[in-house]
């Protein structure tokens, strides 16, 4: 029986109106990988901000018990000096400072008045080396990319002598391979004797690193998963206690599939990046969609996807372009307009939805009606009667969770907010849709209500093409697979033929032959 | 109505319950000689550039919370321009307004491209504009005239832009004013029913019915109220007519157009805009040239008052029209404000300015009391909303 580290009991805490965590209860031991699931809104981040001192003590009841002792922090601070350091999913790094100045932060060695900068990098690099950095800590944070980034956040929490790190959806903004590279410091960490809580939406992620999971929904501890044995556990049983039922299937039955004429086609379409002007960010890529065809497109993260389909929509990302579209079997002399794209009923439902997607300071209904504005308008003047009525019927088909379409989309949910962010685009009325990681950072109930539009609008006639870094995403929503690497198309696979094994191969071997 | 949305209701008019209790506190001290006549003139025709150049600062503001520094300056140098056109050289009045019309123009054309597509921040581009234009003004003026300012202006000019409609002698009852009032509560009346009325009818949210008979009688009441004292001032100050028209005008661009819309989008996300199809760069550029355009306005108005282009004229406009709209509720980030709270935040620093001349404060400490309105505005706002998350 192992020592317990960490102990929260009975933790309970209302905000006005709502009681966000109710008789929560966590139990870590020391040395063990614990992770922590549930649904967008179940009440993850508001434990950890308890635990943090983020929520100071009195705020919330219950005992927040570590290494045998009961604790009352009031800060961040306090719960630093114990060894409880949280790395937060959004990157909290400054660009333009070197990377020892971000990993002291707050944290300066030397006197008060008189930064000792030969040891903070000294034992910047120290730790920068324990995380697997070959880079110098002397560089500025703005020249490495987000995987180093997570990296050196991590170094960041080592360098405050981290004996529980807890990682907060570390891998929401890393590819494939940077994601997998973190699991294994992680586990790495255990073999030292690191105890550790993550937090993550990606099952897979659990079944690999975590020893035990504990399960959150609405606020409530549901259960708690050993995670020991030879197989590991399986998504399925996560899902089911994240959701409260059996989910027999992940994605919904295509109806109804019509593939009909080529609707849409792109050929030796060549983008050059918008700051150096010599890269290729999309190298001679072709593709085509279909009428009523759903075409994924995987690629780890900095392969061109979004590159690929925001050169597409209006030219609206790179310089330098070359090649042809065609629609509906005409050529298309596409300006540098995004007007001109919507136009051309095209619509990029981005996968950033809060920083380019939705202006989250408006309401429902001035977000629903932005990309179509003219059409509830008569000589410019919006007919505000007919703008209210869109976002309703918006609201009512998309079953988006509101009180009223008044609200600020900035008060929902991530689901939801995807939703809002899909009806703008479905009002803008277009006869291709190229979704950008359309289920990125919601929760499993709202992606199956996700692919069921999708699906909805494919058996409309409508073509869509959808970028996606999850692959069984890709694998269970695409009627076609386009696979791109490096700013190049590698491969093309009908959805019947696909396996997970044959397009991380063709993968591979892209990689290898460049 | 519950007594929740009698406090939601408090909190959305913050600013007029502030001017209220403002202005009950100058009747106090000034024993009511706030209230006269005269002094109901006085704060019209002594704000009306802070109305009309604020508009075009909120929309500046909405695109992101960007200023123009330069409109004081240009006020200057358009008021000696003009000077020069009509005194100087003699030239016709209607042709003076034209030219004056198109520099501004031209102006606004460029400031819009700087800013817009070469992307220079828009407080440097103007800030270059502030100095320039002060020195292009006082130099144009110094070198035409021997006591640095030029008068006097054509009446026909003085009667567009100043003096009043329809005057009448101090204390006798104008009836033209009068009935401008009542004509403008009815309407103020009419239309709030009738909003009510079409949106019941499609069934549609509404008020309840005595939020909606307080609304429109208060109206009615603050606009029969100015009317009826102006009436014993002489009659509708011409100027007044300027800036409803300019209020009204932008009121409806800014709540009812596509265009307007396209402002608030643009301050609340320059990104989710341009993807969503909006033309960012030409709302900015459209931002910058409407300051301009209405800046030329106000230069009119305020050499009509002054009777005279000065190299001072136009000192700290800018400022007082970046504090009307910031105390009037337009967020300094951008994406959120209105023309009615602007025209709250004005007229409560117009108020407090004639309350403070009329108690005889010193002008200095008057600018003292100003900025701590000005930070108490903007620290109510920020710390009610924070309450909120």
């Amino acid at each position: 029986m192992a020592e317990i580290l960490l102990g929260m009991r009975n933790i309970t805490k209302t905000f006005p109106g709502v009681k966000a965590l109710d008789n929560v209860n966590l139990e870590v031991e020391r040395g063990e990988i614990h992770a922590l699931v549930g649904e967008n809104g179940a009440g993850k981040s508001t434990l950890m901000n308890v635990l943090s001192g983020i929520y100071p003590y009195g705020t919330y009841e219950g005992d927040i018990v570590y290494e045998g002792e009961v604790c009352r922090f009031t800060n961040i601070k306090d719960s630093e000096k114990k060894g409880i350091v949280i790395i937060h999913q959004e990157l909290a790094l400054i660009p333009e400072m070197t990377i020892g100045e971000n990993m002291y932060l707050g944290n300066e060695r030397g006197k008060k008045f008189a930064i000792d900068w030969n040891t903070t990098y000294a034992e910047a690099d120290k730790y920068l080396k324990m995380v697997g950095l070959t880079e110098s800590s002397k560089v500025q944070v703005k020249t490495i990319g987000t995987g180093k980034q997570q990296l050196v956040e991590i170094a960041k929490a080592l360098a405050k002598q981290a004996r529980l790190l807890i990682l907060d959806e570390p891998t929401s903004s890393l590819n494939e391979e940077d994601s997998r590279a973190l699991l294994d410091l992680m586990l790495e960490f255990k073999k030292q004797g690191m105890t550790m809580i993550i937090i993550t939406h990606k099952l897979n992620e659990v079944a690999y690193v975590a020893d035990k999971i504990t399960v959150i929904r609405d606020g409530t501890t549901i259960e708690t998963l050993e995670n020991h044995g030879p197989e590991p556990i399986s998504e399925e049983r996560i899902i089911k206690g994240m959701v409260g039922r059996e989910m027999t299937n992940r994605f919904p039955k295509r109806e109804n599939v019509k593939i009909g004429d080529v609707m849409m086609e792109v050929e030796h379409w060549t983008v050059h990046h918008p700051l150096y002007p010599e890269r290729k960010v999309v190298d001679d890529v072709s593709i085509n969609v279909r009428k009523g065809e759903v075409v994924g497109i995987y690629g780890l993260m900095g392969a061109g996807r979004t590159e690929l389909a925001m050169s597409i929509f209006g030219q609206s990302y790179g310089v330098n372009f070359s090649g042809k579209l065609k629609i509906d079997g005409k050529e298309v002399k596409m300006k540098k307009s995004e007007a001109d794209a919507i136009k051309h009923k095209i619509a990029y439902v981005t996968e950033d939805r809060k920083g380019n997607g939705l202006v989250l300071s408006q309401s429902i209904k001035v977000n629903t009606s932005l990309a179509n504005l003219g059409s509830v308008s008569n000589h410019m003047v919006i007919d505000k009667d007919r703008e209210y009525g869109v976002a309703e019927e918006y609201r009512e088909k998309l079953k988006i969770k509101t009180p009223s379409v008044e609200q600020l989309v900035g008060n929902l949910s991530g689901g939801n907010q995807q939703k809002v962010l899909l009806a703008k685009w479905m009002f803008a009325e277009p006869d291709i849709l190229i979704l950008d990681e359309p289920t990125r950072g919601i929760d499993v109930g709202a992606k199956y209500e996700i692919y069921c539009i999708i699906n909805d609008l494919a058996a409309a006639g409508k073509s869509v093409i959808m970028i996606s870094s999850e692959l069984p995403e890709v694998l269970g929503m695409s009627d076609r697979i386009c696979i791109m690497n490096a700013s190049k198309m590698i491969g093309e696979m009908k959805a019947e033929d696909a396996t997970q094994e044959k397009i991380m191969a063709a993968i591979l071997q892209a990689g290898r032959g460049a | 109505m519950k007594k929740q949305n009698i406090l939601a209701a408090l909190k959305k008019n913050t600013m007029l319950i502030v001017l209220v209790l403002v202005y009950i506190f100058f009747m106090i001290t000034t024993q009511g000689s706030i209230f006269k006549p005269m002094n109901f003139n006085a704060l019209i025709t002594q704000n009306a550039y802070v109305y009309i150049l604020a508009v075009g600062m909120l929309m500046c503001m909405l695109t992101g919370g960007n200023i123009d520094l330069s409109c004081g300056s240009v006020v200057c140098v358009l008021g000696a321009l003009g000077g020069l056109f009509m005194v100087t050289w003699g030239w016709n009045t209607g042709i003076s307004i034209l030219a004056m019309l198109l520099i501004g123009i031209a102006y606004g054309c460029g400031l819009g491209f700087l800013i817009a597509y070469v992307h220079i921040p828009p407080w440097i581009a103007t800030l270059a504009g502030y100095l320039a234009f002060r020195g292009l003004g006082t130099s144009i003026l110094s070198s035409n005239s021997s006591t640095g300012s030029i008068a006097p202006f054509p009446e026909t000019f003085l009667n567009l832009f100043s003096g009043k409609l329809f005057k009448t002698k101090m204390n006798v009852l104008n009836v033209p004013c009068l009935a401008a009032g009542i004509i403008a509560a009815v309407l103020i009346v009419a239309a709030v029913f009738w909003n009510r009325i079409s949106r019941t009818r499609k069934g549609y949210e509404v008020e309840s019915l005595a939020a909606s008979i307080l609304k429109a009688l208060l109206g009615a009441a603050a606009v029969m109220l100015v009317m009826w004292k102006l009436a014993y001032a002489g009659g509708i100050p011409t100027v007044l007519v300027w800036v409803v028209g300019v209020v009204l005008i932008y009121s409806f661009i800014t709540s009812k157009t596509t265009v307007g819309r396209h402002f608030y989008v643009v301050g609340g996300n320059m990104e989710a805009a341009r993807l969503s199809g909006v033309n960012t760069k030409r709302i900015m550029f459209l931002a910058y040239l409407n300051m301009a355009f209405l800046t030329v306005i106000s230069t009119w108005t305020v050499m009509a008052r002054f009777q005279a282009a000065n190299s001072t004229a136009g000192t700290n406009y800018e400022m007082d029209a970046i504090s009307a709209c910031v105390v009037g509720g337009v967020s300094a980030s951008g994406g959120a404000g209105t023309v009615l709270g602007m025209v709250i935040g004005a007229t409560l620093i117009g108020v407090i300015n004639l309350g403070m001349s009329l108690m005889n404060i010193d002008a200095n400490y008057q600018k003292v009391v100003k900025g701590v309105v000005l930070l108490g505005a903007v620290a109510f706002d920020i710390l009610s909303n924070k309450r909120k998350r």
